[in-house]
């Protein structure tokens, strides 16, 4: 019952990161692109890593693997950040 | 059914580095280039982690995709943004070139095929049967820092010439323009929490996948961090505590060598029974070593009281000289 | 049926080969260091794949540790080779 719920939280969190790259590639401009990956890394991280604690089922593990995500979502919004100043400020952002 | 679904997940690994690996090499914007070198990195690090080598995925994703990248972008930097096309070589030998590769291509391909070399055991049941003996119960730390501690020696010297030849080339080269506030901010937090990491990579090696250059590369990602982020009143890099640091891993690498000479009549056998200490003591060094490393690699050259260090004028001389 | 080593081994072979590729046509040193870090990873590659014992076997820990050891050098090389090239385009937009 469980291995289902990981299951199906992975393969969400899979339709995420999938529609994301889909975005990375047909968007036509830097800051579309941005937003499309933001979701991918945020609520798609999220399911991925929710599936993989269940399957795991140790809290010190969950604890873990939830610090993992608060970072990936820490470094993405920054990086993303400095990416799109960059390109308002006069770098490419029409590819 | 397994047994397919990990067939197809090779089959899918395997694609994907030959066309990443594609992409990054045949790329002609040398951004795209590198950007694709570190998925690359990070695609390499995942098959390790599917061969059983977590030490190695750790080192990859934090060495191969991380520092190399930041290195390759940073020094990129000052260059063209684009290659010229490579027309300027005559199509004959472009030619030669692409045939002589799908040839050692398919070379090497047959040669795995039909001579793949039979796993023999014989080194790791030595290694197996030697374990209890080393000082650590990671396999790969017990290998790389007991049993053929010589070779790790000699890469941190291969580490610290490299270094030594960036650094004679020229001063540090300006960071980045100033990132702002955001990126002070979340370095702010990420630098304790890097150290931490790093330290307990470091102490994890002798009992998990972890060990001395992971520590020191997540380290040098801290350092890195600080240079380009100028937080407020950031004191400046001290260049004496750097030249310290260099030379800290092969000083005390030597060092125990030498004096388990003393004990043992032999270079680098440990004292029996301290072997788990020395080794702690040996990857403590290594680290700050190499995360003192890489950060200079990154920086491109020295900071800017790197002479100075050498010609310190003593009080009274200058007076008394002229 | 094809194992785990053979198929990684091959995976090896074809990134060196793209890697050696593009070391011998890119233009700037950049490229080609890239590049010859390519060649070094599907070095790599292969030696993992000959440690692979499969999932229920510890793999063999000597080729990790030299493989680890690989990567530490080939990123010292790899840095040194771009700082001279860099300082020596440097040289070249002082001088001409």
């Amino acid at each position: 019952m469980v291995e289902l719920l990981a299951l199906i939280s992975v393969f969400c969190g899979l339709f995420f990161f999938l529609s994301g790259s889909v975005g990375l590639l047909r968007l036509p401009d830097l800051f579309c692109r941005l937003h499309a990956l933001a979701k991918a890394d945020n609520v798609g991280l999220a399911l991925i890593a929710l599936g993989v604690m269940l399957i795991d089922g140790s809290l010190v593990n969950a604890l873990k693997i939830t610090l993992v995500w608060l970072l990936v979502m820490a470094a993405s919004s920054v990086s993303s950040h400095l990416i799109a100043r960059n390109a308002l400020r006069g770098g490419s952002a029409h590819d | 059914m397994t047994d397919w679904l990990w067939l197809g997940f090779d089959a899918v690994q395997v694609i994907a580095l030959w066309v990443l690996g594609w992409l990054a090499c045949s790329s002609r914007d040398v951004r795209r280039a590198i950007t694709l070198f570190i998925a690359f990195g990070l695609l390499l690090a995942l098959t390790w982690a599917r061969l059983s080598a977590p030490d190695l995925a750790l080192a990859e994703a934090a060495i191969g995709a991380g520092i190399s990248g930041a290195l390759l972008l940073a020094a990129s930097r000052d260059q063209v943004a684009q290659s010229g096309p490579s027309s300027a070589q005559p199509l004959i030998l472009r030619g030669l070139i692409n045939l002589l590769s799908l040839g050692l291509f398919v070379l090497l391909g047959l040669a795995l095929w039909y001579g793949i070399p039979q796993p023999r055991n014989e080194l790791m049941l030595e290694v197996q049967a030697m374990l209890p003996d080393s000082g650590v119960s990671n396999p790969v730390t017990a290998v790389l820092l007991n049993f053929r501690a010589y070779d790790t020696l000699l890469e941190l010297a291969v580490v610290l010439s490299a270094v030594m030849a960036i650094v004679a080339l020229g001063p540090m080269r300006p960071t980045v323009a100033p990132a702002g506030f955001l990126l002070s901010g979340l370095t702010r937090w990420l630098t304790p929490m890097l150290v931490t990491v790093a330290g307990y990579l470091l102490w994890v090696g002798s009992h998990a996948p972890g060990g001395a250059f992971q520590a020191g590369a997540v380290l040098a990602s801290a350092l890195i961090l600080l240079l380009l982020s100028r937080l407020p009143n950031q004191p400046a890099i001290n260049a004496g505590l750097l030249r310290g640091l260099l030379v800290l891993g092969i000083a005390v690498f030597v060092g125990v060598g030498l004096v388990s000479m003393l004990f043992n009549q032999h270079f680098l056998a440990y004292f029996p029974g301290t072997d788990g200490g020395l080794i702690l003591l040996i990857e403590t060094a290594a680290t700050l070593s190499i995360a003192a490393a890489l950060t200079l690699a990154y920086a491109g050259g020295h900071p800017a009281d790197w002479d100075r260090f050498e010609n310190r004028q003593l009080p009274d001389s200058a007076g008394e000289n002229a | 049926m094809i194992d785990q080593t053979l198929m990684y081994g091959i995976c090896g072979a074809g990134l060196f080969a793209i890697g050696l590729r593009a070391t011998l046509l890119q233009s700037l040193l950049l490229l080609r260091v890239l590049a010859l870090n390519v060649c070094g990873a599907g070095v790599f590659l292969l030696f993992v794949a000959i440690a692979y014992r499969g999932p229920a076997q510890a793999a063999d820990p000597v080729p990790h540790a030299l493989v680890l050891t690989g990567i530490v050098v080939a990123v010292s090389a790899m840095a040194m080779a771009v700082a001279l090239g860099r300082r020596l385009s440097q040289l070249e937009k002082d001088s001409g």
